[in-house]
């Protein structure tokens, strides 16, 4: 295994003012050191870093995959690529394929295709319901004691709306320290939606996804989880309100996290009137104040993590009229640069806040102890280096993933990931795939 | 113009335009020969998803009266579900040669995708999509209501019924309010959308109490279907709170007129009385629906640069 020492990178440890110029050496899968004039081994690679930052590997908690089912729109191979790009090395698969990851044999699958991709560590999410279907439960259990060493369960595009049956599942996966993941969606209520309810929904003739749709079910699952006292996990979280009932309930105790999309922290509803579906997404871009609503939640640590919901679709599924088109965007190669536009260079967090919002905290959360530990002697040498100060026009031609539906098609964004490190191994080199 | 998507692209001078010229066009129905030869050698394609037997042959039959080439294109009933369809029809189209392509489609933006998407170079006209718009119709009922009325400035017109599905609705409240009438939306609270408030009008939940202040009054389509989800509790309790029957017909002002885009649904949102009633303009708005398309299919087809100098001469209807 290659040695390698990363100099002059301004790293990124812990806490808001630690953030340091030091070198960074790698061996053997591990940070071997940290500090100015290192002990280096004869035959080091040596990789200048200046001007660089080196940020923990970045965990997303909400990826999907699309293997096995959907081998058209991604794989575990090209879908891990494109994490390694976006400066991941861990990613959160979730269980919604064909067939659906309900099962501790479906799981073990994507558990082990992640082992032999090698662009990042797969860790596939449970289903909470069989076949999504909100009816049944799972056999969790056997999904946690299986290899994959299940943890987080989500019926993710589907809401567990039975609230009989949300209940069971948050109480049943305390026996093995389980989080159910809830995409907070009302059925009812959004029955044929197609985007954001509002002003602009009445005058495109699109039916509306209401706010309301979201929020009542974060309300009644915190309720439901601080009676059981389990643990919850919001996805996608994506309106003002939902970022005020989350700030009020965890003021008053009660055990939630929640995570926000790239897309939701900077895109709005008005791209809709292009009748473009690569703006169709589940739940659906909101408003300004909503995006402002959601940068301020990350920002003060309402919302805990940043999680892309990375979800590729073939060419015909986006390239159609809007209430035929597959609900989805891709996230995982630009939700570093998304970020930083929205939440760095405004001002609103630090780089040591995003690396909890995208590393430690989405690695806690999933129970990931090989990813998201602080950039030090001894912790497993998953890092990215990123160059903050590019700036880059997003080509979908250009992304690893199979699909090309990414909303940001065109778009300037700040920042490059330079390289990516899984245990030790470069799985980017000069922003390029290194195996 | 070289789309009509949505009757908000439309200023004042456009729709007047197309008014103007359908007045022209419509005094050929007195003629002998009800035909020009404004579009000869064109082709225009009627491109259905959805079926409309009415618009449809209304376009048809302004096509023809223009010497345009006409093909129906229904594909309500194939295999069509699934955008790529339409992408491939489009495709096809295209490969044809369509000059003017007339498109209805159950989903909302599907003419707009039509015209920007870059699968085809003709000309679309949006014949009703989803629940979105339906431009023409806007155009016809204006056209109706200015032959009887006059200018439509000031004039106070009512809209009654489903606004919230209704694509007749948002192209007459755009189209009206740029002809400068006051236009009211009248419905039960369920059946508006939510943020109107951005809408050129003004919206109430009482029909009576706007009635006797109204110029012209439109009834939409309500379909009986959306008492099963909850929009009203029943037909007949929609019908007496907001169906026009004779007596709520009393309430307005003697020269007002009465107006629906059909299909009716007589003794729902309207009476037969009423439907059949010196004040009902329903029958003529058929009529006037074919002079205007003849407008819009004439201005949108006739001057494109691609015509030759033949059909520049014909350009004197």
């Amino acid at each position: 295994m290659t040695a390698y020492l990363i100099t002059g990178a301004k790293i990124v440890v812990g806490g808001p003012e630690s953030e340091r110029v030091a070198d960074l050496l790698i061996d053997n899968g591990e940070i071997v050191a940290v500090g100015t004039n290192l002990d280096t081994p004869t035959d080091v690679e040596t990789i200048d870093a200046k001007g660089l930052i080196a940020l923990p590997g970045l965990v997303d908690l909400h990826t999907h995959l699309r293997e096995p089912g959907r081998e058209d729109a991604e794989t575990v191979l090209t879908g891990t690529k494109a994490a390694a790009l976006g400066g991941f090395t861990a990613v959160h698969a979730m269980a919604n394929t064909d067939p659906v990851a309900d099962t501790a044999g479906v799981v073990e699958q994507v558990w082990r295709l992640g082992r032999e991709a090698g662009y990042a560590d797969v860790y596939p999410i449970g289903a909470v319901t069989v076949g999504l279907k909100g009816t049944q439960l799972a056999e969790l259990g056997a999904m946690a004691d299986s290899a994959a060493r299940v943890r987080v369960f989500s019926d993710d595009g589907m809401c567990v709306w039975d609230a009989a049956l949300m209940r069971r599942a948050l109480e049943y996966v305390k026996a093995f320290g389980g989080v159910i993941a809830q995409h907070a969606q009302e059925p009812r209520l959004t029955q044929g939606a197609q985007m954001n309810e509002g002003e602009l929904s009445g005058v495109l003739g699109l039916t509306g996804w209401p706010s309301v749709a979201e929020e009542s079910i974060i309300a009644r699952d915190i309720l439901l989880n601080g009676h059981v006292g389990s643990k919850l996990h919001i996805c996608h979280l994506s309106t003002k309100g939902s970022v005020e009932i989350v700030r009020a309930a965890k003021k008053r105790g009660f055990e939630v996290t929640a995570e926000v999309t790239p897309h939701h922290l900077l895109l709005t509803e008005d791209l809709a009137t292009s009748y473009n579906p690569v703006f169709k997404v589940n739940p659906p871009l909101r408003t300004k104040a909503d995006v402002e609503a959601v940068r301020e939640g990350l920002a003060d640590g309402t919302i805990d993590i940043v999680a892309t919901d990375h979800a590729p679709h073939p060419v015909e599924d986006k390239d159609c009229e809007w209430s035929a088109a597959a609900f989805g965007m891709l996230g995982l190669e630009t939700a570093l640069s998304v970020v930083q536009h929205a939440m760095i260079d405004t001002g609103l967090m630090t780089w040591a806040e995003l690396a909890d919002r995208m590393s430690y905290r989405p690695a806690a959360i999933g129970q990931v102890s090989e990813h998201g530990r602080p950039l030090e002697a001894g912790a497993p040498a998953n890092l990215t280096l990123i160059d903050p100060a590019a700036r880059r026009t997003v080509v979908p031609g250009e992304s690893a993933s199979l699909s090309r539906n990414t909303p940001f098609d065109g778009m300037e964004l700040p920042g490059r990931v330079v390289a990516t490190f899984l245990r030790g191994e470069p799985t980017v080199l000069d922003g390029k795939p290194a195996r | 113009m070289r789309h009509l998507l949505s009757a908000g692209d439309l200023t004042r001078d456009d729709a007047t335009l197309i008014l103007d010229t359908a007045e022209e066009m419509r005094s050929l129905a007195d003629r002998p020969i009800k035909k020009l030869p404004a579009l000869r050698g064109r082709t225009v394609v009627n491109l259905f998803f959805e079926d409309s037997t009415r618009t449809r042959i209304s376009f048809e039959a302004a096509a023809k009266r223009l010497s345009a080439d006409v093909i129906n294109f229904s594909a309500k009933g194939s295999s069509v579900s699934k955008g790529e369809s339409l992408k491939d029809t489009a495709l096809t189209l295209q490969a044809m040669g369509a000059d003017g392509v007339v498109c209805r489609h159950g989903s909302s933006g599907a003419p707009h995708l039509l015209a920007t998407s870059g699968w085809m170079t003709g000309s679309v006209v949006n014949a009703g999509d989803g629940t979105h718009e339906h431009p023409t119709q806007a155009l016809l009922d204006a056209f109706t209501m200015r032959r009887h009325l006059g200018s439509l400035e000031g004039r106070r017109i009512t809209i009654v019924g489903d606004v919230l599905h209704s694509r007749v609705a948002r192209s007459n409240v755009l189209l009206l309010s740029t002809l400068g009438a006051d236009v009211t939306v009248v419905a039960p609270p369920t059946l508006l959308p939510v943020g109107m408030s951005s809408w050129p009008c003004t919206t109430s939940y009482d029909l009576d109490s706007v009635l006797p202040k109204s110029d012209a009054v439109m009834m939409l389509r309500v379909q009986r279907e959306r008492m099963n989800d909850a929009f009203f509790p029943s037909a007949r309790e929609y019908s007496r709170r907001y169906g026009l029957d004779v007596h709520r017909m009393a309430q307005l002002p003697d020269e007002a007129i009465v107006l629906h885009p059909g299909p009716m649904n007589r003794g729902m949102e309207i009476s037969a009385q009423v439907a059949d009633s010196t004040r009902s303009v329903i029958v003529e708005q058929v009529t006037n629906g074919v002079a205007i398309r003849m407008a819009v299919l004439y201005l949108l087809l006739s001057g494109s640069p691609e015509t030759s100098t033949t059909s520049t001469e014909e350009q004197t209807a």
